[in-house]
């Protein structure tokens, strides 16, 4: 599906790229601590969880490169649909495919199954946009591709916890 | 007699005979230490000892030579001190002349030697013999590890006693060395090497030609690379060969040129210890090199630094580039220079400013920040390195402020800004003119106030701490500017509340800032505050109700807030206090909340003034009697029934009252103390009011007599003051006291009352000394809680007393502690009591704020908890075993406090005991226990994990069912559980993952979001489990 190449020494292929602020945590309401009143998964949720993905090449979070923001957060809570598009730092980034493999994995490891999950490139920000989508879209080609250990192992590095 | 005298002698030397055979031919050990033993006591000589090995010395066989020189070596390693001059230098030859021998002889042989170098009287010039003959005779990298070591001892040996003949033989010793250890790869072996060339070079012998020979030797062995195999028996750590290498490459100026491009090789590697050690060596290098050393290496040096602190992706790296950075510009500075030398400094410096500098110019890229870094280690280093980068980075910066508009663009800069301001705290200049700030000030200050009324909150925060730095530097703001400042502060101080982090900020530079501009504050800040409550006390009376509300209580904590100068104390706290006044003449009802803001307000004042005896004095006497005589007055009964004036009789106002009173008194003087408590006991026993600044009252003031039920309340202010006293200070009346109070508490009144009486008297109880008064005030107090608890309306009151008591004691090991702790324990089943000797628990083994305080001065022994713990837990769960089905919660819930607040190394140990218990609490229906119960598991989860191992199906099983928990704060903590479980070890819980991630799916779409986040990092985290790259 997509190559490790570029990963670990080697130049970078965007060695000082733009840094946006990280948004602090959410502040926690009244209402999320009433027992009683339902809190429904919106936007901010959804982009909590995709916030903090590690970028596979800089020691920086997806949030920070400005890969996700959360006005490209589409999510419908009675529908259980998400739809997330992200944007590569540069129009032939390598690793486009890989940050959204990483992004659907955490998302299909965060939410409740009944969501039906679109995981896609900001139309017009990305020179192979329809190929990545593509991909992206096929679940079988997810399924096949977290086979293939050395995927599963930078994936599983994008989504842990930095140390 | 003679004959007898001979006859003696020989019998011993007959055994000696037979030792010696035993040992060579007879291949026994024991004979070895048996003659050691018999020389040592004088029943024969050395020279005896050689007589009688004889043959076996020169025995044709070399085993049995070898054999015959190992007993003498044996003997002389005990003896050596016992020899003779002219003995040793026939040892010595002897000894030399065997290192010629067979090699099966060559280990007895350097025993020998080595126990020979341990000798006193070794005359001057056989050690330098010795070690020529070992130089040129033995191989030393062919002998054995143990063999080796021996030779290094006797080289230590001669460094440390002989180092005079041995420098003696020049740099011939030095090479000698060099030839010996070349090749030697045991770690034990290494260290003693290693020691031995460092001593070489700190004390001074000769290294003549063979400098870079040296250098080739040990730096070979750079990086270490060394992993002690598994339960090694010789404890060598990598971190010891890496720290005495490291002092022998780092000790001498002369290995620089040799050293710099393999340390600038192994920065470059790809490894990332291999990294980090050569900074590590940089960085102790720079302590001995001056420019001549770095001179021809600074470029690359820089290139790799800078490049490390660019592109790393781990912290320590980035640290340890920036240390060596700033160690290296610290050895630019330090070095003395010829009147004709160039100083590298500033061509270094400004080689860094070069490539640093344009990235300065970009703040919303990744480069920015590394940049800064990497100026600040440089500017740190010294006051000229400091100069010289601040008197470039500066400018440019505070124009790159004005250039960018945006304000996350301008925070980054001023952040950077407030960098360098910070170094320049480092460095003290005694001149003002010198001083490199001077000229920048005005355009600096006028940088701080834009941010300052910036709409953005980040931008205004790092505004403010860069206002504080700037004050904080001597002499450099004007009052102009100070006056402007505190208007800003002022302004800010009195935000909305969305930018709450921003008002505390500004509180809090006020207060930093006062300190060193009291005048400024007293001028501009405390007058304008004055007013705002004067104002509002109008606006309150024109019912203009909603900007009172917003503007009263920051007032009051921006007068707090600038309390921390002794000046400024003596015009706020009258303020805060006439404020209090009028708000309790006033016309209309103050509100609970405004009342308890004014005392917080105070409490804060007070805290501040602990710090100065006198400010604290001053408090004391001012507040305290004026908080009473207002406390006294609203607890008059009064004929229009004003319930207005009552509010200072609330429980939560009182409460803020006493911890004012409190904090007021805890650090007076013993002396101050006694004159205060002189005035304060007689006003609560015998209604004297006369100290009160306001006196006349419509009733008299009796809280323990007949005394209204408003009256006993201040109870609770009497405690806040007599409970927080200095220990050596004498109360007055102290016997009627304690009576009173005993009566108080388990008087039918309030139980506000009745609490602080028994509260009050815990406190005294807890401070007076062991004795017969002691004993007294205990048997009182046990018979008024058995009477109580026997039975009638006063049960609950009894108890209060009893648990009070009881914690009293506890903390500080009375006897009688165990005693009352066993009565309480008894409560645990009774019906109507049971639940509250349950949460009592708590209470013992939790730290209260008002009374029984370390700061208080209360008897606190520091392992009352777990002391608490071992007398009693073992009773507890007996308890909870006998105990009927029906009362068993009251137990676990009373084992889950005590467990709870238990540091958890001691918690650790008593674990497999207790588990099994725990984890039946976990199936408790009571969701207080079960909270309790998880909270104490989730940290033994993560501290260890092998004991839980062992109950991973229970406690999957058990968490997995509290996450279904209808309480939320449950489910919270059981995901929590669930999370902690992956530090178990892996091969434990994958049996378990697909189950897991299965149940945890569910959890994921909880109606609460706090859950579900809990359950998304509990289950992200179970799917890293055993899966590549977790």
């Amino acid at each position: 599906m997509v190559g490790g190449g570029g990963i670990g020494g080697g130049l970078l292929e965007n060695a000082n790229p733009l840094i946006y602020e990280r948004s602090g945590d959410r502040p926690v309401t009244e209402g999320e601590e009433d027992e009683q009143v339902p809190d429904s998964i919106d936007a901010r949720e959804i982009f909590d969880l995709i916030r903090s993905i590690n970028d596979p090449e800089h020691p920086l979070t997806l949030e920070e490169l400005n890969v996700v923001e959360q006005v490209r957060v589409q999510v419908s809570d009675p529908e259980s649909t998400v739809a997330v598009a992200f944007t590569p730092t540069i129009p032939h980034c390598s690793m486009a495919t890989l940050i959204g493999l990483s992004i659907k994995v955490k998302l299909l490891r965060s939410l409740p199954q009944r969501f039906k999950m679109d995981v896609h490139i900001t139309p017009g920000t990305h020179a192979s946009e329809h190929a990545v989508n593509k991909q992206l879209a096929d679940k079988e080609r997810v399924a096949a591709a977290l086979e293939n250990t050395h995927l599963l192992e930078v994936v599983n590095q994008c989504l842990s916890a930095r140390s | 007699m003679a004959a007898a005298a001979a006859l003696e002698a020989v019998a011993p030397l007959g055994a000696l005979w037979g030792l010696v055979q035993d040992f060579v031919m007879g291949q026994q050990e024991g004979p070895a230490d048996q003659v050691a033993a018999d020389v040592k006591s004088g029943s024969y000589t050395v020279l005896q000892v050689v007589e009688a090995l004889g043959s076996s010395l020169e025995n044709p066989e070399p085993r049995t030579r070898a054999r015959g020189i190992q007993l003498l070596s044996q003997v002389l390693l005990q003896c050596h001190c016992l020899l003779l001059e002219k003995e040793v230098v026939h040892l010595i030859l002897f000894y030399e002349n065997r290192l010629k021998d067979h090699h099966l002889v060559i280990p007895s042989v350097l025993q020998g030697l080595r126990a020979l170098s341990l000798c006193v009287a070794l005359p001057p010039g056989l050690a330098v013999s010795v070690l020529k003959a070992i130089f040129q005779e033995v191989h030393v990298q062919s002998l054995p590890q143990v063999d080796r070591h021996t030779v290094y001892s006797i080289i230590t040996n001669f460094m440390r006693t002989r180092e005079e003949e041995l420098k003696g033989l020049g740099a011939d010793f030095t090479f000698g060395f060099i030839q010996v250890m070349d090749g030697e790869k045991d770690p034990r072996n290494l260290l003693v090497a290693f020691r031995i060339v460092y001593d070489l070079i700190s004390r001074d012998y000769s290294l003549g030609p063979f400098v870079e020979e040296l250098f080739e030797v040990t730096s070979c062995y750079f990086p270490i690379d060394f992993t002690p195999p598994p339960n090694d028996p010789h404890g060598i750590q990598r971190e010891d060969l890496i720290l005495s290498l490291r002092a022998v490459l780092a000790s001498t100026p002369c290995f620089a040129e040799f050293l710099l491009p393999l340390l600038i090789e192994k920065v470059d590697s790809e490894i990332l210890s291999a990294k980090l050690d050569s900074l590590q060596t940089l960085n102790a290098c720079c302590a001995v090199y001056g420019q001549k050393e770095l001179k021809d290496f600074l470029p690359s040096l820089w290139a790799s630094i800078r490049r490390e602190v660019f592109q790393t992706a781990s912290e320590r790296v980035e640290a340890e580039g920036l240390a060596a950075l700033n160690s290296l510009t610290a050895c630019l500075s330090r070095s003395v220079l010829r009147a004709d030398a160039e100083d590298l400094l500033d061509s270094f410096l400004s080689n860094i400013l070069q490539d640093c500098r344009h990235h300065l110019c970009e703040p919303d890229m990744k480069l920015v920040w590394p940049s800064a870094k990497l100026l600040q280690a440089a500017a740190g280093a010294s006051a000229r390195a400091c100069d010289h980068i601040t008197s470039n980075v500066l400018p440019l910066l505070l124009e790159q402020f004005h250039k960018h508009s945006q304000s996350n663009q301008r925070r980054t800069i001023l952040e950077m800004i407030l960098g360098f301001l910070k170094l320049q705290q480092k460095w003290s200049y005694e001149d003002k003119d010198e001083r490199p700030l001077s000229g920048f000030k005005d355009q600096l200050c006028s940088l701080i106030f834009m941010a300052l009324t910036d709409p953005n909150t980040q931008l205004q925060l790092v505004g403010i701490r860069t206002l504080t730095v700037l004050g904080a530097q001597p002499d450099l703001l004007s009052s102009g500017d100070l006056e402007l400042a505190v208007g800003h502060l002022y302004r800010l101080s009195f935000l909305e509340e969305d930018s709450q982090s921003c008002r505390a900020a500004a509180l809090e530079a006020s207060g930093t800032l006062a300190a060193f501009y009291p005048v400024a504050f007293s001028t501009h800040l405390v007058p304008k505050l004055a007013e705002d409550l004067c104002t509002e006390e109008s606006d309150l009376a024109r019912g203009d109700g909603p900007t009172r509300c917003s503007r009263h209580p920051r007032c009051l904590q921006a007068l707090s807030a600038v309390s921390t100068h002794p000046s400024i104390v003596k015009e706020t706290l009258p303020l805060l206090l006439q404020h209090l006044c009028q708000m309790n003449r006033g016309s209309m009802s103050p509100g609970t909340s405004e009342v308890i803001a004014v005392c917080q307000s105070l409490q804060q004042v007070a805290e501040k003034c602990q710090r100065d005896p006198e400010s604290c004095w001053y408090f004391h006497q001012t507040a305290v009697p004026c908080l009473l005589a207002l406390a006294v007055q609203a607890s008059m009964p009064e004929k229009e029934h004003s319930v207005l004036k009552k509010v200072l009789l609330e429980d939560e106002v009182l409460a803020t009252v006493v911890s004012v009173i409190a904090t007021a008194t805890t650090h007076l003087s013993p002396d101050l103390a006694t004159q205060s408590v002189a005035h304060i006991v007689p006003l609560f026993l015998d209604g004297n009011i006369s100290f009160l600044p306001e006196n006349s009252f419509s009733g008299r003031f009796q809280p323990f007599q007949d005394g209204s039920s408003g009256q006993r309340r201040l109870v609770a202010l009497l405690m806040a003051f007599v409970c927080s006293l200095p220990r050596n200070v004498e109360i007055p009346q102290l016997n009627r006291l304690m009576r009173e109070l005993l009566e108080l508490s388990c008087c039918q009144s309030c139980p506000f009352s009745s609490t602080a009486a028994a509260k009050c008297f815990a406190g005294l109880l807890n401070k007076h000394p062991a004795g017969q008064q002691l004993d007294e005030f205990l048997q009182l107090a046990v018979d008024k809680v058995e009477a109580g608890l026997s039975s009638g309306p006063c049960r609950s009151q009894a108890f209060t007393l009893l648990l009070w008591v009881t914690k009293a004691l506890v903390l500080r090991y009375h006897p009688l502690s165990s005693c009352l702790t066993d009565r309480l324990m008894g409560l645990l089943s009774d019906p109507e009591l049971g639940p509250a000797a349950a949460d009592g628990f708590s209470l013992l083994m939790s730290d209260c704020t008002d009374v029984l305080t370390r700061a208080g001065h209360a008897e606190v022994r520091i392992m009352f908890r777990q002391r608490f713990f071992t007398d009693n837990v073992p009773a507890l769960v007996r308890g909870f075993h006998a105990a009927p089905q029906d009362v068993k919660p009251n137990y676990l819930k009373g084992l889950s406090h005590v467990l709870n607040r238990l540091p958890k190394p001691v918690l650790l140990p008593e674990l497999p005991t207790l588990l099994s218990l725990l984890l039946e609490a976990l199936s408790c229906p009571d969701s207080v226990v079960q909270l309790s119960t998880l909270s104490c598991l989730q940290p033994l989860l993560l501290e260890a994990p092998q004991v839980m191992s062992l109950h991973i199906d229970t406690l999957v099983t058990k968490f997995l069912n509290l996450s279904a928990s209808p309480s939320m704060a449950v489910r919270i903590a059981a995901l929590q559980c669930m999370h902690a479980l992956t530090h178990l070890p892996t091969p434990v819980l994958l049996p378990y993952k697909p189950q897991v991630i299965r149940a945890l799916a569910k959890p994921l779409d909880d109606k609460k979001r706090l859950v579900r986040k809990e359950a998304v990092s509990a289950r992200g985290e179970w799917f890293l489990l055993g899966s590549p790259g977790s």
